[in-house]
């Protein structure tokens, strides 16, 4: 596995290159936006890779739930965490875009304010998992983060049920997109998704030899009381 | 061009932010781990 991780990082650093050449080069210029459509390449591909890993949290916290398995909660942990990443990516490109295209940074129309509640959902979830003290605090984020779940399906949608300032969606959702365009899109989104894969597996790494030193840190602390 | 070069360049910033982030936990674990040691 130690070996497998540079060859890994490599190709996902070769891969993102290519996906950054093809947005911003290869692929079509939208007629109505412009180059700033090109934003696209980067947005939908960070929403849908925070969402994905936002499911992959909720399935570690059901399990963690059932089977009290702590890579169960080292999992959780590290989607939650790396999600906010890609979320807050989300966030801000979104504003970036809509500025030279709606005339205005936000609205808060349900697609937006949804994936803003989302973002906080998940920042919670972090600060709980962070400063709370107590046996519990796996439990409760578990809970907590199938609750949080929940918002995912309604952030997706949102475009669908509501009406919104937000686009309708790329896939199923009656819009058209040039086949050059999907084909670069998909692109940055394999490349995204290694990328997540490669910080999701160092954090893992991480977390697990975090909770070990703290696990050894609690013995030293107790062996002077033993030994009395 | 301007709004797209701000898209694609915070979201490296945000990236590499956290990349660096992680480095300094790996760190700061590693010194605890020498110090463990060293006990």
């Amino acid at each position: 596995m130690k070996r497998a991780f540079p060859i890994f990082a490599l190709l996902t650093a070769i891969l993102l290159s290519y996906a950054l050449y093809e947005a911003l080069v290869a692929a079509p210029t939208e007629q109505t936006m412009g180059n700033v459509q090109r934003i696209f390449y980067y947005h939908v591909p960070s929403a849908w890779t925070a969402f994905l890993l936002f499911t992959i949290n909720f399935v570690a916290s059901v399990w963690y739930l059932i089977r009290r398995s702590p890579h169960a909660d080292a999992v959780a942990v590290v989607t939650a965490e790396v999600g906010v990443v890609f979320c807050t990516v989300v966030l801000l490109t979104g504003p970036l875009w809509a500025r030279p295209v709606w005339g205005i940074w936000w609205t808060w129309d349900v697609r937006l304010t949804s994936t803003l509640v989302l973002w906080l959902i998940y920042i919670s979830y972090l600060m709980l998992r962070r400063f709370s003290t107590s046996g519990q605090t796996p439990v409760l984020a578990a809970a907590m983060a199938i609750l949080g779940a929940l918002d995912v399906p309604l952030v997706y949608f949102s475009i669908w049920i509501f009406r919104t300032q937000h686009p309708q969606p790329v896939i199923g959702g009656g819009g058209s997109i040039d086949p050059r365009m999907w084909h670069v899109l998909l692109i940055n989104w394999a490349a995204f998704l290694c990328f997540a894969g490669l910080i999701c597996w160092s954090r893992y790494r991480l977390e697990i030899l975090q909770r070990e030193v703290e696990e050894a840190q609690a013995l030293e602390t107790l062996e002077p009381r033993s030994s009395r | 061009m301007n709004f797209l070069y701000a898209a694609y360049t915070a979201t490296w910033i945000i990236h590499i932010t956290y990349l660096g982030i992680l480095v300094q936990r790996y760190e700061r674990l590693r010194s605890e781990i020498e110090e463990l040691k060293k006990k």
